[in-house]
């Protein structure tokens, strides 16, 4: 992985974040710094190691799938930045419909 | 005495003979929040009417403070995010319900750092928190305002979380007790999602009696947050009470002690608990933890990876930010997020989308994960030898506001308490003296193996008793 170049533009651009040209500018260079440093990685030997994906080792947590109260409609409408009725109110998505 | 100088087995004491009502420590809280919280900045709200409602409801219950990325319904949650701002949380945490139903109540909004990204609450996006023994200084971070809080008597006890250090770095910097409990013992059904297979609340009190009281309040199963497994909570307070030094294992682990750039006021209070937990009885044991200098790589990729998965969700949709500006969906994500999220936060969701991105995802998530079995490794090689392992819990004392300007510099302050949040154990930050010239605390970290608890309290039990 060494010499992997970030392209701070195209990942923001992934991750929906849109940047001004300094934070560009600004991240670009920390961002190369950071990835230098966690390449460190490259030279542990993990030659048949398995990964460890969470803080403990996890099995499946059921619980009984019986109906219950939800949040209240109003309740979970509260916070929302625009709304009509009981929906959230979102520019059209899809296009060449009616918005 | 002022009752807002109370820790919670004080005021549970005085509750209990009647001595004072809630209403008493609320009325008393807020009079030192009027008095302090300008200067010191531990609160970013204190809904002064709402605690007192609480105290009045619950008159034998202890007040304890927020860190404001716990929901509390009917409180604000801003996770110290502009993104947040404006946001009331429709329900209650898990350990907010626990909290009530063992007689405490939630009071108070601590600050911290934007969405718990940050070693010194300077990445606030909503105020600034000063450091109690220092108000040139940083109180630590993330959980900064939850320490400087206990730490200027500005609570009985505060919640704090822990990502890789984010209870233990401040409880070192403001001299108090912070416990980070084991991966999954304590349900996170209803705190804002940083990393997810890191993240734990615990306690940040002004005695370790005072966070096993208050751990065992907010520890067990809970069926809405599946990490959390069916292991019995431990009467942690009586469990403790015969805490003794005398027979119990200390393991140092070597590569915490050989680290350059450690503060010599901090290496010389460390090595001054080490003789002293010697000199009461333990068995000091050197043990090493040989992949020790990968954790803070290991750290920086999986934690922002989990980070921009769970940060998805603030897209001015539903909650939070919405961009006046946006005309389109795509453009309401864009700038709604570029609006809401603060410098680090922007960093570390570019970092973790990065690191989880088509074609580098086995080289750096897929491999970091496989890293840190390594790490769990070491760990779980050392408990097999000693009780617990007592290590510098910060490189150094609180800093100077700004600094730190470097990213990777601020992320160096989290060495010692990285490596044991990877392997999923738990550990604490027990105060261990002060600097000579700056009169600043200085905090050491305990160490236990995973569910230890009981060891890893009785061990920060009998050292507070040897250094009282």
């Amino acid at each position: 992985m060494a010499g992997n170049k970030i392209d701070v533009a195209y990942v923001a651009n992934l991750a929906r974040l849109e940047l001004t040209p300094e934070e560009q500018t600004l991240f670009q260079g920390q961002l190369e710094d950071i990835v230098k440093y966690v390449e460190k990685i490259s030279e542990a030997d993990i030659a048949g190691v398995a990964p460890m994906m969470h803080g403990r080792p996890l099995v499946n947590a059921f619980r009984e799938d019986v109906v219950r109260p939800s949040m209240d409609r109003e309740a979970a409408l509260g916070n929302a930045p625009a709304r009509v009725g009981d929906e959230f109110l979102l520019p059209k998505i899809v296009e060449g419909a009616e918005s | 005495m002022e009752l807002y100088e109370l820790g919670i087995k004080a005021a549970q004491d005085g509750l209990a003979k009647g001595e004072f009502t809630s209403t008493d420590l609320v009325e008393s809280l807020i009079r030192r929040y009027r008095e302090k919280n300008g200067e010191i900045g531990a609160y970013l709200t204190f809904d002064e009417e709402q605690a007192l409602a609480l105290a009045k409801a619950n008159p034998k219950s202890v007040p304890i403070a927020i860190k404001d990325l716990i929901n509390v319904a009917g409180q604000p949650c801003t996770c110290a995010s502009r993104i947040l701002q404006g946001y009331v949380s429709p329900y209650d945490a898990t350990v907010i319900r626990n909290l009530k139903a063992n007689g405490f109540i939630p009071c108070g909004r601590c600050n911290m750092d934007e969405f718990a990204m940050g070693s010194s609450t300077e990445n606030s996006a909503l105020g600034v928190t000063r450091n109690p023994f220092d108000p040139g200084r940083v109180p630590g971070g993330s959980s900064g305002g939850s320490a400087a809080a206990v730490g200027a008597d500005m609570c009985i006890a505060a919640l704090g979380s822990d990502t890789g250090g984010s209870i233990r770095q401040p409880a070192s910097f403001c001299n108090c007790v912070g416990v980070k409990p084991s991966y999954g013992r304590v349900s996170r059904y209803g705190v804002t999602a940083f990393a997810s297979s890191l993240d734990q609340v615990g306690p940040m009190t002004k005695s370790v009696d005072d966070a096993a009281i208050l751990l065992k309040a907010l520890a067990g199963r809970d069926e809405m947050d599946g990490t959390t497994p069916d292991v019995p909570v431990p009467d942690y307070p009586s469990a403790i009470a015969d805490a003794d030094m005398k027979g119990l294992k200390i393991g140092l682990p070597k590569e915490y002690f050989e680290v350059s750039g450690m503060d010599a006021e901090v290496k010389r209070i460390t090595d001054e608990a080490v003789r002293k937990c010697e000199a009461a009885g333990a068995e000091l044991v050197e043990v090493s933890l040989p992949h020790t200098g990968y954790a803070m790589a290991v750290y920086y990729i999986i934690a922002p990876a989990e980070a921009s998965a769970n940060l998805a969700r603030f897209d001015g949709v539903r909650y939070g930010h919405r961009s006046a500006a946006s005309r389109d969906v795509t453009s309401l994500y864009l700038k709604s997020r570029a609006e809401g999220f603060g410098p680090e936060v922007k960093r570390r969701i570019i970092m973790g989308t990065y690191v989880l991105s088509s074609g580098y995802y086995d080289a750096y998530y897929g491999r970091a994960q496989k890293v840190r079995t390594l790490i769990k490794r070491d760990f779980d090689e050392a408990f097999a030898k000693v009780d617990v392992m007592l290590t510098p819990c910060a490189p150094t004392p609180a800093f100077k506001f700004a600094e730190l300007q470097d990213p990777l510099t601020m992320y160096l302050n989290d060495l010692f308490t990285i490596p044991s949040s990877l392997a999923g154990v738990c550990a604490a930050s027990v105060p261990a003296g002060f600097t000579r010239e700056t009169k600043l605390p200085v905090g050491v970290q305990f160490i236990a193996g995973g569910y230890e608890e009981t060891t890893l309290l009785k061990a920060c039990k009998a050292f507070e008793r040897i250094m009282a």
